[in-house]
């Protein structure tokens, strides 16, 4: 009895303090949506990128915490005065965890593959100004493109366009095998994906060991986790309503940061209604974006007036183009035919910000006399009724890619829009290099899809972040879809 | 022969109300019940606010005269929406009610005078809907056709048929098998007059009992329904809602689950004492066992 007893004692002491080691070097994150499957390179959920993006995988360039273009797995460029041809020298002595070395030959494969026909990559748009890539030898890499591309170092950051090896490409869905300071150790699917620090890495090594990200796709079990420490950080923490709570207790501090998520009310310019320019300025003069902030988001948000990010430099508020004013709302639609009323599906996909955005959009829009039905519907089958056959009139959605607006360029994109005011402007916009004639041709953008009021522009995504006391080197901010763990450290 | 049978169900009536100013769990119960039922239809003509018009500006405030419970995250009056979620609660218990009685009844009706075929296929084809949990059954049934109120008040429904089929047949049995059932196949009453007029008012004790449980649980699978998003929609109110809403504001809106919560418990609550009241007031071997007054 006495030896059991003493055993559990030593069994006691002995798991508190391997608990105390553990939280000095390992940190667990919480994240909203399990990835399908972790290759950056053949998907476009953000919760790929997520887990993998720079901790697994690094791409030529790499994107900063404040959205800067750093060196990656590309040491030094040169750009020709034409703006045409990037010359990129790779760094010495990088290895894939398999233990296979990184070369020129590993990029020409993996922006060959990404360019294919039958490429599976979500983000093709990026790829489509190169015109070709060529290995002069093992340590450099000159890429030529059709015409000058303004954004096209900060586009090879992007998580869809991270290097990848021939020999353990197809089997990255479930073994991702990239450069980076971490490598992948282990997913429970459902519930859990891990990493650990790869020892061999080229660069200043990780200063975790093991890095874990949960899921946890319910607001209310967030919290709880949080608050019994199976978490220490939430880096977008989906219930803002929570966050005062967080604030309040000194385990934890609340890091409120930005996103390049542009929460917009999207409308099928294609519906009979919303063709009508008329409808759709209604539709803009019936929001009221303040109360939507304050209503569905608990006061967390910025108004936007366009489709574009308040924190770029770029940036044209135009918030006031369109004044909250129901009568205006009112005559724009009696003009437009629709004085009796009108009546509109609203499909939304399972976030807080679209579903209790919804209700309050839906309670604004019936004001001026326009008729909601509200369907709340899975990702899934938001992906394939609204995304891909467009089967829908409004939707509530966050565009949380960097500098995304180019979709309003796209033909077939779920908007349905087509201006060739806006693509000439676009055009203009890719080839200028210039500084000065950038900013004004990406304000020139977002007036023209201001006036056209194609979609309802609501407020850009704050970012939420809940993080235990003592956690530092994290990003506050989410210039791109990251969760970088690489500087992060217990103080 | 079929006057007895009358005359048995009146006095067996006129006695039941005197024992019941006696039975508290009964009276209890009713009260709570008819309560609930006043209020749902109250609901349909007056709330004190409008419960599809937000006010943001005034979200999340307390108790006040002008709200005297409160409002919630939109600002709506939350008096207002549990007024609208009863009645809400009550459409989908009458309905789901209704149509487990008006398809199980006279399901189990026929099986029990038609033995056969086709009455064993409607009892194994009951047995058959047993084994699925209710529940599990509306969840699937909500997430095939799409959720909302009209498809949760059907998969809901759909469970009590069987529970009614079964019962109606289990009391059934023994009624066809009765003295004056027989005497009146012998002398050539229809079969629908006997149904109606002889077997009907001997098995209708059961079936209210049964009832109001099953009326119960619909609110209670509606209330889960709704919780799940697969019941009511935005922008109706429903209680299961309003709990699913204030599942995350639980830290510093607890009213917000907590009324609603109640709403959910005391109608439950009420229904089943109502249940438990009037299995007692006319169960007549309960009755006997329990040594009330014969009638």
């Amino acid at each position: 009895m006495k030896t059991k007893l003493f055993a559990a004692a030593f069994l006691a002491a002995g798991l508190g303090m391997s608990g105390q080691v553990a939280a000095k070097d390992s940190l667990t994150l919480g994240i909203g949506l399990e990835p399908p499957h972790l290759d950056p390179t053949a998907g476009a959920a953000a919760a790929i990128d997520e887990v993998v993006y720079q901790n697994v995988f690094e791409g030529l360039t790499r994107i900063g915490p404040d959205g800067a273009v750093l060196p990656g797995l590309a040491k030094e460029w040169t750009v020709s005065n034409d703006g045409l041809t990037y010359s990129f020298a790779l760094r010495d002595g990088v290895k894939f965890h398999d233990g296979t070395a990184f070369d020129s030959a590993d990029v020409l494969f993996s922006i060959n593959r990404a360019m294919a026909e039958d490429s599976t990559n979500a983000q093709k748009g990026l790829f489509e100004p190169i015109a070709k890539v060529e290995a002069p030898n093992a340590q450099t890499v000159t890429i030529t493109l059709k015409r000058p591309t303004g954004h096209f170092l900060f586009n090879l950051g992007w998580g869809d366009v991270v290097m990848v090896a021939s020999e353990s490409a197809d089997t990255n869905k479930t073994k991702p095998v990239g450069t980076g300071p971490f490598t992948f150790d282990r997913w429970s699917k459902g519930s859990e994906i891990r990493l650990k620090r790869n020892d061999a890495y080229w660069g200043n090594a990780a200063k975790l060991v093991k890095v874990s990200f949960k899921v946890m796709p319910d607001a209310a079990s967030s919290a709880a986790a949080l608050m019994s420490g199976d978490i220490d950080v939430f880096p977008n923490f989906g219930a803002p309503e929570l966050l005062e709570q967080f604030r309040a207790d000194p385990r934890f501090e609340v890091v409120v940061g930005t996103t390049e998520g542009e929460t917009i009310l999207s409308m099928n310019n294609t519906n009979k209604a919303l063709s009508d320019i008329r409808v759709r300025r209604a539709i803009a003069h019936a929001i009221n974006r303040q109360a939507i902030i304050d209503g569905a988001m608990f006061g967390s948000g910025t108004p936007i007036g366009s489709h574009f990010a308040p924190h770029h430099p770029a940036y044209v508020d135009l918030t006031s183009m369109y004044p909250h004013d129901q009568a205006k709302a009112k005559a724009l639609l009696a003009e437009a035919g629709y004085a009796s009323g009108l009546k509109l599906r609203l499909t939304l996909p399972p976030p807080s910000y679209a579903r209790r955005g919804g209700e309050v959009i839906a309670a604004q829009l019936a004001a001026v006399g326009i008729e909601t039905e509200i369907i709340p519907v899975e990702w899934a089958q938001w992906l394939k009724q609204v995304f891909k056959t467009t089967d829908y009139d409004l939707t509530i959605v966050s565009h949380t890619e960097p500098f995304d607006i180019g979709i309003y360029a796209r033909d077939s994109y779920y908007f349905n829009y087509k201006s060739d005011r806006f693509n000439k402007v676009y055009a203009d916009l890719t080839e200028a290099v210039d500084p000065a004639k950038r900013k004004a041709l990406i304000g020139e953008a977002q007036k023209v899809l201001a006036e056209d009021s194609v979609n309802g522009f609501l407020f850009e995504l704050a970012q939420n972040g809940v993080w235990k006391k003592g956690i530092k080197g994290l990003w506050a901010n989410r210039p791109i879809q990251a969760n970088d763990v690489t500087a992060a450290y217990w103080e | 022969m079929s006057d007895i049978a009358t005359i048995g169900s009146i006095r067996q009536r006129t006695g039941f109300w005197r024992r019941a100013i006696r039975h508290p769990g009964f009276l209890i119960g009713g009260a709570i019940s008819l309560s609930v039922l006043l209020i749902a239809a109250l609901a349909l003509i007056w709330t004190p606010y409008p419960v599809t018009v937000l006010n943001i500006a005034e979200k999340l405030s307390a108790a006040s005269i002008a709200h005297p419970l409160g409002t919630d995250h939109f600002g709506r009056d939350i008096l207002s929406m549990l007024m609208v979620g009863a009645g809400n609660s009550v459409a989908v218990g009458l309905v789901a009610v209704g149509l487990g009685i008006g398809l199980g009844g006279p399901l189990g009706l026929l099986s029990a005078m038609r033995p056969g075929l086709i009455s064993e296929a409607v009892m194994r084809a009951s047995d058959l809907a047993f084994a699925f949990p209710a529940l599990l059954t509306a969840v699937m049934i909500t997430a095939i056709y799409g959720p909302g109120t009209m498809n949760s008040i059907i998969a809901i429904g759909i469970f009590n048929v069987p529970v009614f089929a079964r019962l109606t047949r289990g009391v059934s049995l023994s009624v066809w098998e009765m003295e004056y059932v027989t005497a009146a196949r012998a002398v050539g009453v229809p079969p629908l007059q006997i149904a109606l007029r002889h077997m009907l008012p001997n098995i209708a004790s059961p079936l209210i009992v049964q009832a109001t449980i099953q009326f119960a649980l619909a609110i209670l699978a509606e209330a889960g329904l709704s919780y799940l998003g697969l019941g009511t929609q935005p922008p109706q109110p429903s209680w299961g809602k309003m709990l699913h809403e204030a599942q995350t504001m639980l830290y510093f809106a607890p009213m917000l689950a907590i009324l609603p919560g109640i709403c959910i418990a005391v109608t439950v609550l009420g229904l089943n004492l109502l249940g438990d009241g009037l299995r007692d007031l006319l169960d007549p071997k309960l009755r006997r066992a329990a040594k009330l007054p014969k009638t």
